[in-house]
């Protein structure tokens, strides 16, 4: 290996890295706030940049029967709900707010010629399909057992994962597409040759990472979330409702793997099984920082990047068993040296 | 119950740990401006007493609020919503976060409802409180015993209530301390919040109250105006110890 090479790996390392910092960040702060392990995360990723292929290809992605159909369960959910209790203005509020919000954005992306539309409009489409699957997916699969074991949650988080990889392979078929880069081009500088993505890649990240970290310190509801992983009783006692905690933080959960996969397909071809893979490394990431450390889990990922581009180059049949064997000299040092605490019943 | 000035109107209130009764056919009321005090041994139920009227612990019976019968199946944010606040045995603050973080929280649910008075409901438990100025960048949990239940006080205080539960403010605090916060539960009186106050200190509980219960094993076994059930031979000897006159 000579230089050149070993800073072409570094650059891929970095660039998987970051993609995997920012779902890593994403596992542990919904397992802080809610104690779901959010396996589908990486489902996000998948279904993020399948749908931005779609829209570019002109057809119209099946997210939408998606975000439609999860839309009308919650309304059903809801409305079981609001009429035993004969709240009539509830029900209108989730009809409004989990169908017709659907129903605008799927007529909105029906309604528009997406493929002919500029890059930044795509984007912003993607996400407005993709993002608001994740506050439905809390109402529909986790709230109704929000009190539930972290065992049981993790077994909702395995079924919901299977069953977004099988309509995703419904919806967008078994073939990998990969999406145009951002933006052409690349820099040199000496040996290394950067290209455009890789920036925008890097760049997106830093700034994704900035924006959660304002968003979590400087607003009362980012304090919210915030407070609820630090004392459940405490948060609920000062009116913060688990239901509203819970669903905006699959909200920024959504919106960081969708918006990974938006920055993640112009680098390798996704297909709808890749998802789960790639949460996975993140979710080794988090679990390098004890699934409670953001910077740690930010550190691990960059780490988890490097080692699987290196690995790639020396070993490249065993560079996923390299990644995922880390985590076992992990967990033991964890479980000699850290106190078991007992689930709460 | 359509007597204006009843905060909280209880009759037969039963809460039940799976077959066990904790609490049982307790009738309680506070009017507008009281403090009303529940004294009682250990394990009498006071504390579950309080977490079934916050909607922490479902219970049986009747519950009228402000005038409002309040749904058996209620959860906790409504009555925050409704302005009834509790402040826990065990202050359940936010550890890692600031003071003046713990403190905003408090306001959550009226900034969510559009109030942005936030500023100057901290400048009032300032007031009150103004240990709590002194360490408002002081994470919350290097604090002493004290300064957190002033912090947890304060906290509901930011939720401007309408009738604030205290659940133990004097435990495990020294007794310098505990004349402070009473002090200040004293104070309290001319903002016009209806008090709660479940205390194992009974001298003092009796002396800033207007009325009290006694509750043992579940059950009221006495009430009155507080200052009659602190001569109350009974209560003297059960609670007060000889000193009882104060």
């Amino acid at each position: 290996m000579d230089l050149s090479i070993a800073l072409l790996l570094g650059q891929d390392g970095l660039t998987n890295g970051a993609i995997y910092a920012l779902l890593a960040l994403a596992l542990v702060m919904v397992f802080a706030v809610t104690r779901v392990i959010f396996i589908p995360q990486g489902q996000f990723v998948a279904y993020g940049a399948l749908t931005m292929a779609g829209l570019q290809s002109g057809k119209l992605p099946g997210t939408v029967w998606l975000l439609l159909g999860l839309g009308a369960l919650a309304v059903v959910m809801d409305g079981w709900i609001a009429l035993r209790d004969k709240q009539l203005r509830k029900l209108a509020r989730s009809a409004a707010f989990n169908l017709l919000v659907p129903l605008a954005i799927a007529g909105l992306i029906a309604g528009l010629k997406a493929d002919t539309l500029p890059l930044p409009v795509q984007i912003l489409l993607s996400l407005l399909l993709v993002v608001p699957l994740g506050p439905l997916l809390y109402r529909v699969a986790y709230q109704p057992l929000a009190e539930a074991t972290v065992l049981t949650l993790l077994i909702v988080s395995v079924a919901v994962d299977f069953a977004m990889m099988g309509l995703g392979l419904l919806f967008f078929g078994p073939e990998a597409f990969r999406t145009p880069a951002f933006s052409e081009g690349s820099l040199t500088l000496g040996e290394l040759t950067i290209n455009a993505q890789t920036l925008w890649v890097i760049g997106c990240s830093a700034v994704l990472i900035v924006v959660l970290f304002l968003f979590f310190e400087k607003t009362l509801y980012g304090k919210a979330l915030r407070a609820t992983a630090l004392n459940r009783v405490g948060a609920r006692l000062m009116g913060i409702p688990t239901t509203m905690a819970g669903k905006l933080t699959f909200f920024v959960a959504a919106l960081i793997g969708t918006f990974s996969g938006l920055l993640f397909a112009p680098i390798t071809p996704i297909s709808y099984d890749t998802g789960f893979l790639i949460g996975l490394k993140g979710f080794v990431a988090a679990i390098l920082g004890g699934l409670g450390s953001y910077p740690l889990a930010a550190v691990g990922a960059v780490f988890v990047g490097l080692l699987e581009s290196f690995s790639s180059f020396w070993a490249s049949e065993y560079k996923e068993v390299i990644v995922f064997t880390i985590i076992i000299p992990v967990l033991l040092w964890r479980s000699l040296f850290s106190h078991h605490v007992e689930e709460e019943e | 119950m359509t007597e204006k000035n009843v905060v909280l109107d209880v009759k037969d209130l039963c809460v039940s740990y799976g077959k066990v009764e904790a609490v049982h056919k307790v009738n309680l009321r506070i009017k507008e401006g009281e403090i009303v005090t529940v004294i009682g041994p250990n394990g009498a139920g006071k504390t579950t007493l309080m977490n079934a009227l916050m909607a922490v612990l479902p219970c049986q019976g009747e519950v009228v609020y402000l005038g409002k019968a309040q749904r058996r199946d209620r959860e906790v944010e409504q009555m925050v919503a409704q302005g009834m606040n509790l402040v826990p045995e065990k202050r359940e603050l936010f550890a890692d976060m600031s003071v003046s973080d713990n403190l905003l929280l408090g306001a959550f649910d009226r900034y969510r409802r559009g109030h942005r008075d936030q500023a100057e409901t901290m400048e009032e438990v300032f007031k009150l409180f103004p240990r709590l100025r002194e360490r408002k960048d002081q994470a919350a949990g290097t604090m002493s015993g004290g300064e957190r239940q002033m912090l947890a006080m304060g906290r509901a205080l930011m939720a401007k209530p309408k009738l604030l539960m205290l659940d133990e403010p004097s435990l495990g605090l020294a007794p310098l301390i505990i004349k402070e916060i009473f002090r200040i539960i004293d104070s309290l009186r001319s903002t016009g919040v209806s008090i709660l106050l479940v205390e194992q200190n009974a001298r003092a509980a009796l002396k800033v109250a207007d009325y009290a219960y006694v509750l043992e094993t579940g059950e009221v076994a006495m009430e009155g105006p507080a200052h009659q059930l602190a001569n109350d031979p009974k209560v003297i000897e059960s609670y007060l110890g000889l000193g009882g006159k104060h």
